[in-house]
């Protein structure tokens, strides 16, 4: 069998998905009729077979112009920075990768990135030139740059509009003469990569598996060597995109394996499959994904904190990235510290759980991970404020610090290097694509870049700059707890940990957002922003002089009582904080980023 | 003889009037619409005072007997703008219908720029005895913000017309916290209204009601009344009553002895009325309708011999405790604790209110201390449960 692995990388929004149905469309995985927009996107798909589709990996099925067919495995990954880890999964399961750039942004952050990934993973890379049709399309510098970065002769790269389909089969063709075909060892004992898995809710878990060495046979007796669990095979199959079942998955096919698992966590992405009873060298596999920023989710009605309890455990299904434990906070009540792999992690993360789950949730400040080395040696991960220990007990601290790269117009260089300074950023190099294009690397604190660095950097470039990130290291750093105090209070939903130099505005900020955001109650209530018993900034909500109705009369009695009703109503979304009443929505906009620099 | 003997701030008359009925009226008709007013009234409608007379006359002979009033109160709108004969045909009606008690306190509101010797003769002939004049400020500038047409001196000769026709009550309501009023301009208006020796007065800081000029007009960037201002204004006028002896007996009335309110006294005991008119709330067996609140669907409908009676609210018994706490408590005399209070003295909320000062025990009556936090109690009452100890 001619097989072709491959994946698409891009920038966001450089027409990945677009390109990948065009793909399908030509080759006949899917009929014009059927063709919805970015079938790969789409989650819930057809289901044939009682198996919800997430295409991560499809079937494709192409003759070329030497006459022979071709099976092309197009996998998918994620576009957006914070799935890196995930895209190079992905990665590990190809020969090939369709590296795309939009012809009117030319090369971006998350481009090179990417490139860099499959260059590591040692596939064999095809530049593509996307959007050719666009008015604005200046195609033949967007090769200039890829070729540039790629080292490689810019009459190498493949223009397509994949709106239109125009270079659709040229690019077929360079996918099947240029992508490797891949190592096929029949006759070696079984090896495959688990490189992906989700839970269907019919089905139980299903893995996406690249074989490597042997076959996989549908009935087989199956071991996940990383942790010596075996089951039965009891489906295997392709995507085509609708799922196929098939006998057998030979050596360099890619295809899904069923085995009736029902827990995700008992299925480890990176593991590798063998034959129950055979002693094989594990594939090269992953680490689990590191979660990099931590936030507090607590139901803004303590009542749903059962609620919230299912809604993680199900989006913990698909998605073993998502980390989280019960927290408690005198503030919130009950709700859990999650872990994210980035911002945008988060955010899609709560933003399912309001959306698809219909839950009111209140978060606290995201906060990185950071390093206590205590007195006595110890090193303690401090993932919430309140872990911190005594200062008496801490011998120094570090913070995760990132390699972040950007790109943008070289018009606002100048801006951008006075919003990295202000982020405590360290720049490391700077060079020219091309005349009008820079690229920038710094070392940035992960902490800095929590708090709206992306949005700051898209508005001070006109959305012109992008970013992309990698861990790099742990740094020492002086790291002081602030402490937010009502009516003299603690109040630990508002606690962070935070470098020095940022405590006092940081302090300053909070302090005077809830002194607007606080109602008046019975009594003065002072405000103060506090490291240890040192305060650095205090406001005053001062005490209610007035709330009486003015007047009640004969006429006004029912309506005067009403009026009282929705007041109590509203006063029934506060929670104590105390003797303070506090509005739910003060917790959720004190923490809100506002791009204030 | 009146029926509200004694200082207006006393137990025995807060609880007496519980049981005592009272009649309302409404006259809407107006000269202008003043831009914070969302009570029922019309301007420019004056056409039609007669049928509308006539129809509160049909309305008042079909409502059921009853017991004999102990207050009547016309109110409005503007009844000054109805001739003394219109007015006095309703007294009369109310009277050969239910019975005036002895010394019945029979009251109507009026403006000063309408009041004059022949109207106030012709309401003291058709057994008015007590008047109650919107004057709301004594500043010009105040009054004009407010949308008001009379000047400082009509409202002074006003009372004194009233006085000379031999008044037996005078009220004067004045509205505190215009935005651009200043504590000088207030402490004067209050100054003024007290040289006149009203026999009770009532101040009200300005509300912004909802769909009200004034609140489209805040809505739309005017300044909105300071709560703190009010309450500054609200405690200078305290201090000002006090020294001019009146007595503070409810959160925004003060009275001499003797001139307590007493269709007022009945409302905020809990007491019954009847009443009629458009937008007119009643109060019968634990039952408050309401009637239509626009004036020609009114007429109609009485004109027809059907009932104005738009809705009804019923309370359970709960909710009628809440409500008699709700009410009781703007009294200074305040309330019996009875099962609500109980409740609310044994509540967290109740706790806290105590520790504040705004809620307090005296000689087996539970008060608001401070009447300017009232609503704070009045919230904290509504919370209670009806099982809550």
């Amino acid at each position: 069998m001619n097989i072709r692995n491959f994946s698409i990388i891009a920038h966001i929004d450089h027409g990945k998905s677009t390109l990948a149905d065009r793909l399908l469309e030509r080759t006949g995985a899917i009929s014009a009729r059927e063709m919805r927009e970015q079938v790969l996107d789409t989650m819930d798909l057809e289901r044939e077979r009682g198996i919800t589709i997430k295409a991560q990996a499809v079937r494709l099925v192409c003759r070329a112009a030497d006459g022979q067919d071709y099976v092309l495995n197009l996998i998918d990954t994620p576009g957006h920075v914070d799935f890196s880890y995930e895209v190079s999964r992905s990665l590990a399961a190809c020969e090939g990768a369709v590296l795309v750039v939009d012809a009117a942004q030319g090369v971006q952050a998350q481009t090179l990135a990417n490139a860099f990934l499959a260059i590591e993973a040692g596939l064999e890379i095809i530049p593509v030139v996307n959007k050719i049709d666009l008015p604005a399309a200046e195609p033949e510098r967007a090769a200039a740059e890829l070729a540039s970065v790629l080292g490689i002769d810019p009459a190498e790269v493949v223009f397509v509009s994949a709106k239109t389909g125009g270079g659709i089969d040229e690019l077929l063709e360079r996918i099947v003469r240029d992508v490797p075909t891949p190592l096929q060892r029949p006759d070696q004992p079984l090896r495959a990569l688990v490189f992906d898995s989700y839970y269907d809710a019919y089905r139980g878990v299903v893995c996406y598996v690249r074989v490597v060495d042997g076959s996989l046979n549908d009935g087989d007796t199956v071991l996940f060597t990383a942790t010596s669990e075996k089951h039965q095979a009891t489906e295997v199959g392709v995507l085509t995109p609708r799922a196929v079942r098939v006998p057998s998955l030979g050596a360099g096919e890619v295809g899904y394996l069923i085995t009736g698992v029902k827990e995700i966590d008992r299925i480890r992405v990176g593991d590798t499959v063998s034959h129950a009873g055979r002693t094989v060298e594990p594939l090269p596999g992953y680490q689990d994904p590191k979660p990099m920023v931590y936030s507090g989710l607590f139901p803004a009605d303590g009542e749903d904190f059962e609620r919230l309890r299912e809604a993680l455990e199900k989006l913990r299904l698909n998605d073993s990235a998502l980390v989280y434990e019960p927290e408690t906070s005198r503030a919130l009540g009950f709700g859990f510290r999650c872990g994210f792999l980035g911002l945008l992690h988060m955010e899609i993360i709560r933003e399912r759980l309001e959306r698809e789950y219909d839950l009111d949730l209140v978060a606290t400040a995201p906060s990185v991970a950071y390093r206590a080395t205590l007195t006595n040696g110890f090193v303690q991960e401090i993932r919430s404020p309140q872990d911190l220990p005594g200062a008496d007990q801490i011998d120094h601290m570090e913070e995760p610090f990132l390699k972040a790269m950007i790109i943008a117009p070289s018009e606002y260089v100048g801006t951008i290097i006075e919003l990295v300074q202000t982020r405590r950023g360290v720049m490391e190099h700077m060079q020219y694509l091309s005349p009008e294009r820079v690229e920038l690397i710094y070392h940035l604190p992960l902490a800095e870049v929590v708090f709206d660095f992306f949005d700051n950097l898209k508005s001070r470039t006109r959305g012109y700059a992008s970013l992309d990130y990698e861990p790099l290291d742990y740094r020492v750093s002086d790291l002081v707890r602030v402490d937010i105090l009502l009516n003299s209070q603690a109040v630990d939903a508002f606690s962070t940990v935070i470098h020095r130099d940022k405590a006092y505005q940081y302090g300053k900020r909070m302090v005077e957002r809830l002194r607007k955001l606080i109602p008046r109650q019975l009594f003065d209530v002072p405000i103060q922003a506090a490291i240890g018993s040192r305060v650095i900034s205090r406001e005053t909500v001062k005490a209610t002089r007035k709330d009486v109705i003015a007047k009640c009369y004969g006429g006004d009695v029912s309506r005067k009582r009403k009026l009282l009703e929705r007041q109590k109503e509203g006063k029934k979304r506060m929670k104590m904080v105390g003797q303070v009443e506090v509005p739910q929505e003060a917790f959720i906009l004190a923490l809100q980023a506002d791009g204030d620099e | 003889m009146t029926v509200a003997i004694g200082p207006p701030d006393s137990a025995d008359l807060a609880d007496a009037a519980a049981d005592w009925a009272a009649a309302y009226v409404h006259i809407p008709f107006c000269a202008r619409l003043c831009p914070y007013c969302d009570f029922a009234v019309v301007a420019g409608r004056d056409e039609a005072t007669h049928r509308y007379v006539s129809a509160l006359r049909k309305e008042i002979a079909m409502e059921p007997e009853w017991r004999p009033l102990r207050a009547v109160y016309v109110g409005g709108g503007t009844p000054s703008r109805l001739v003394p004969e219109q007015l006095g045909s309703v007294v009369g009606d109310l009277e050969s219908r239910f019975g005036l008690a002895d010394g019945a306190e029979v009251s109507l509101e009026a403006n000063p720029e309408d009041w004059n010797f022949a109207l106030a003769d012709g309401l003291r002939q058709a057994g008015y005895e007590r008047v109650s004049f919107g004057v709301q400020s004594f500043d010009p500038a105040v009054l004009k913000s407010l949308g008001r047409v009379h000047t400082p001196d009509q409202a002074a000769t006003a009372v004194s017309v009233a006085r000379q026709t031999g008044f037996r009550s005078i009220n004067i309501d004045l509205i505190f916290g215009t935005p651009g009023e200043t504590n000088v301009s207030w402490r004067d208006t209050v100054d003024r209204a007290l040289a006149l020796e009203p026999d009770h007065l009532s101040l009200y800081a300005l509300t912004v009601e909802r769909g009200t000029a004034l609140s489209r007009a805040i809505s739309a960037g005017a300044p909105a009344p300071d709560p703190d201002a009010q309450a500054d204004a609200y405690e200078t006028a305290e201090a000002l009553c006090r020294t001019a002896g009146l007595v503070h007996y409810e959160v925004s009335n003060w009275a001499r002895p003797d001139h307590g309110c007493v269709y007022n006294l009945i409302t905020w005991a809990q007491g019954e009325y009847v009443a009629f008119g458009i937008g007119a709330h009643g109060h019968r067996q634990g039952i408050r309708p309401r009637n239509l609140r626009r004036l020609d669907a009114y007429l109609d409908r009485v004109e027809g011999g059907l009932s104005a009676e738009q809705g009804a609210e019923t309370l359970d018994p709960w909710g009628r405790e809440v409500e008699r706490l709700l009410l009781g408590l703007r009294r200074i005399a305040g309330v019996v604790p009875g099962r609500g209070g109980e409740a609310l003295l044994a509540s967290l909320r109740g706790e806290r209110l105590r520790e504040a000062g705004v809620l307090g025990l005296a000689a087996g009556r539970m008060v608001v201390l401070r009447p300017l936090l009232g609503d704070e109690v009045g919230r904290a009452v509504l919370a209670l449960q009806p099982g809550e100890r």
